[in-house]
């Protein structure tokens, strides 16, 4: 069990989603994507209220979870970077700026800085490949970043 | 039925129409090879996520090489089923599976019993192709009281994921993350005591290699055996003595009972018992528990819950434990055979002996692995010390048989010992789906009727079909029973009460296909269901061959009551014989 509790609210936000897909089931994948546009995150305790609303297992909620590399189960920082390590921006050289990103941030990929600002994600293709090797900050597009541009970047989000 | 032509390997086969190219070669003799395929023909199981490949075969005017276990035959259609290609695919498949499993098959639980080592056999794989320092799927172990996980293991066949929710609908075990780090796993990979797991096993009874195995018990029962100032007494389900022999290469339904005492003995058991007496103890008191409501019921009490449910099945009582919390005042509160065998044994046979309770080991040979977890359930010890301190396995008894360098088939028959081990046919039968309502029928109706049955037999109650309903005339009083195996079948019928669409007095629950025939602790059918048919047959022909066949004729069972327990569902019966559930809701 997670330490995670829910406050009521949360599990009327939460059932209010799951019935605006009628309950149904075989909507878990859109349950989900609101879901998560609502938390930021789907850490255990969502899922299991997301499965005993849907009335199937929380085995199969967090199967589904774990697949797909959208979802995460650990929040979010305030400004979400998400390196392209495609295969174009890959061979344009993303694993170096994913190595700079990790050393000047001090987290690993899939993690968070302490304060909460930053957390760093690898993802595949986001289709401009023509700008490979590309970075995104929240919705914002960076494009044929090199591992001497990240520290500039991140300053940028830094007040 | 449209009928379909089409040719495998140069025969023509004529098939229905929706048969898979695996199911029409099998027509004709030619068993393609399968690993995560499976098929219980007849009991509604069936796992063909076509994930392996192994199977696959080629078909004229196909580009790919086809897996046989999920293409459907087609009119015209040209199948080989064996040419180089389709060897070398095969290879190549089972090769890179290989290359991602552990290779300690000398040591492994699974060594001889694997489909995995089989299928490498079959296919000749003489070597692995394997990168230095390639990464191999790592996980963490999980022991439960009853089962293993050892995902290292997993080949990611998925019959456990199957079988867990389509024909169980347990749900503990789901498919999670994905490519190299995927496994079978409950959610979050927490433990699966911590899951909504009902411990019955069918998981492990499918699983074709070692990633899910049964706790191993048999060092233990070693260890007690070795030990002078313990008296160790062992007894043994129904359903063991009709599917033992299996392990020792006699025909599937070959019934063993005698060479099974035998065997016992020469372990060095104390004394061999029979759970059939505590089968026939089950029914005193379920009986005259039913025969209680049932006869309030008809009498106008409206507190009294109907339909009772029987309550000897242990991953049927953790399912409803976690599935129905609010019906847990309908299910029998008898205890199952095996905790009442316990009970007896360090009350009553230990005072006898003039042994005390710490001094005295109580074994159970169980077809089931939910039995490891019954028997370590709190309320089933008295100051720690467990009514029943092991249990173990069919499997695990022929490994120790084997270990002790017996030969098995060459043993001469032997008795039970006196007085827990003598028993009637009603409770041979427990072994099998319909045989625990059958037998409490038998003796309900002598007792409500006053009359004594003309035919013992019951044969509306038989049969291998995963729900059924039968009414029986109790001299003019219908009793409707309902009877279903297999969780998911079990989960039909209650939603079913609790919709009001049934209206049963008594019901029968089993979680395994086909009762405790089986069950998880059986010699493995490895997909073939016509073991377990025999198993079933075997059951009731040794009930046939009993002079006595109800509960309430067996002497030692009266001279228990008269002696120690007093009457059914008194004050010391109830003490010792019955239990009570609790709320253990996972979500």
């Amino acid at each position: 069990m997670s330490t995670l509790k829910l406050t009521d609210c949360q599990k009327g936000k939460i059932k209010e989603i799951c019935v605006s897909f009628h309950n149904d089931p075989g909507e878990l994948i859109n349950v989900l994507h609101k879901t998560q546009g609502e938390f930021g995150y789907l850490p255990e305790e969502v899922q299991r209220e997301i499965a005993k609303n849907l009335n199937i297992s929380v085995a199969k909620v967090c199967g589904v979870v774990t697949f797909y590399s959208f979802f995460t189960m650990t929040p979010k920082g305030k400004h979400p970077i998400a390196v392209c390590t495609g295969t174009a921006c890959y061979v344009r050289g993303a694993d170096k700026v994913v190595d700079e990103l990790k050393k000047q941030l001090n987290i690993e990929v899939g993690g968070v800085t302490p304060d909460g600002e930053f957390s760093l994600d690898c993802l595949r293709c986001v289709g401009a490949c023509g700008l490979a090797p590309v970075v995104l900050v929240g919705e914002k597009v960076f494009g044929r970043v090199e591992p001497k541009d990240v520290k500039k970047i991140l300053d940028s989000y830094k007040e | 039925m449209e009928k379909i032509k089409l040719t495998i390997d140069n025969t023509v086969v004529e098939v229905d129409k929706g048969t898979t190219v695996y199911a029409a070669a099998k027509q004709i003799g030619i068993n393609i090879p399968v690993l995560c395929y499976m098929r219980l023909e007849h009991m509604g199981i069936e796992n063909k996520p076509a994930g392996c490949r192994v199977c696959v075969v080629e078909i004229e005017g196909r580009k790919n090489l086809a897996p046989s276990c999920s293409t459907e035959c087609m009119e015209g259609m040209v199948v080989k089923t064996h040419t180089v290609r389709v060897i070398n695919a095969r290879k190549t498949v089972l090769e890179l599976i290989l290359s991602d499993h552990p290779k300690d098959c000398l040591i492994c639980s699974k060594n001889g019993q694997c489909d995995l080592q089989t299928l490498a056999q079959t296919l000749g794989i003489r070597e692995v192709h394997s990168v230095e320092n390639a990464e191999v799927s790592t996980y963490r172990k999980d022991y439960s009281p009853a089962l293993n996980r050892d995902m290292d293991k997993c080949v990611m066949c998925r019959r456990c994921e199957m079988i867990c929710n389509k024909v169980q609908t347990v749900g503990a075990l789901n498919a999670i993350n994905r490519g190299f780090t995927a496994v079978v796993a409950p959610a979050f990979e927490q433990d699966l005591v911590d899951s909504p797991c009902t411990f019955c096993g069918q998981c492990v009874a499918v699983c074709p290699t070692a990633a899910l195995t049964e706790f191993d018990d048999t060092k233990n029962v070693m260890q007690a055996l070795a030990d002078p100032t313990k008296t160790v007494i062992v007894q043994t389900a129904p359903a063991v003595r009709v599917a033992l022999g299996e392990e020792f290469g006699m025909t599937p339904g070959t019934i063993v009972t005698g060479k099974l005492v035998t065997a016992l003995r020469r372990l060095g058991f104390d004394k061999v018992f029979d759970t059939d007496f505590a089968a026939d103890l089950t029914i005193m008191e379920e009986g005259t528990e039913l025969l209680d409501r049932i006869t309030r019921f008809i009498g106008g009490d409206k507190s009294v819950k109907l339909p009772i449910l029987t309550s000897c099945c242990p991953a049927w009582v953790n399912f409803f434990e976690v599935y129905y919390p609010t019906m847990l005042d309908i299910p029998s509160t008898c205890r199952s055979p095996q905790q009442m065998f316990g009970a007896v044994a360090k009350t009553y046979y230990a005072d006898k002996l003039g042994v005390k309770r710490e001094d005295m080991v109580v074994v159970s040979v169980m077809p089931c692995l939910a039995k490891k977890y019954e028997c370590d359930r709190d309320e089933f010890k008295v100051n720690g010390n467990p009514d029943v301190d092991y249990s173990i396995s069919t499997r695990e008894l022929a490994n120790l048989i084997r270990a002790f360098n017996i030969n098995f088939a060459s043993l001469p028959d032997e008795d039970f010992d006196a007085p827990l081990g003598e028993s009637t046919g009603a409770a041979v039968i427990f072994g099998t789906t319909g045989g625990v309502i059958e037998a409490a029928v038998r003796t309900a109706y002598e007792v409500f009727t006053g009359k004594t049955l003309a035919k013992v037999d019951f044969t509306e109650l038989r049969g291998l079909e995963g729900i059924r309903q039968a009414t029986i005339d109790f001299n003019g009083t219908p009793i409707n029973i309902g009877i279903a195996h297999q969780l998911g079948n079990a989960r039909k019928l209650l939603d079913g009460i609790r919709n009001g669409m049934y209206n049963f007095h008594a019901i029968e629950i089993m979680a395994c296909p086909g009762g405790c025939i089986g069950g998880a602790g059986q010699p493995l059918h490895h997909g073939n269901s016509g073991i377990i048919k025999a198993r079933h047959e075997a059951i009731y022909r040794e009930d046939a061959g009993k002079t006595l066949r109800k509960s309430h004729e067996n002497p030692y069972i009266q001279k228990l009551y008269s002696e120690f327990l007093g009457k059914p569902m008194g004050e010391n019966a109830h003490h010792l014989l019955h239990t009570h559930y609790f709320d253990k809701q996972k979500i």
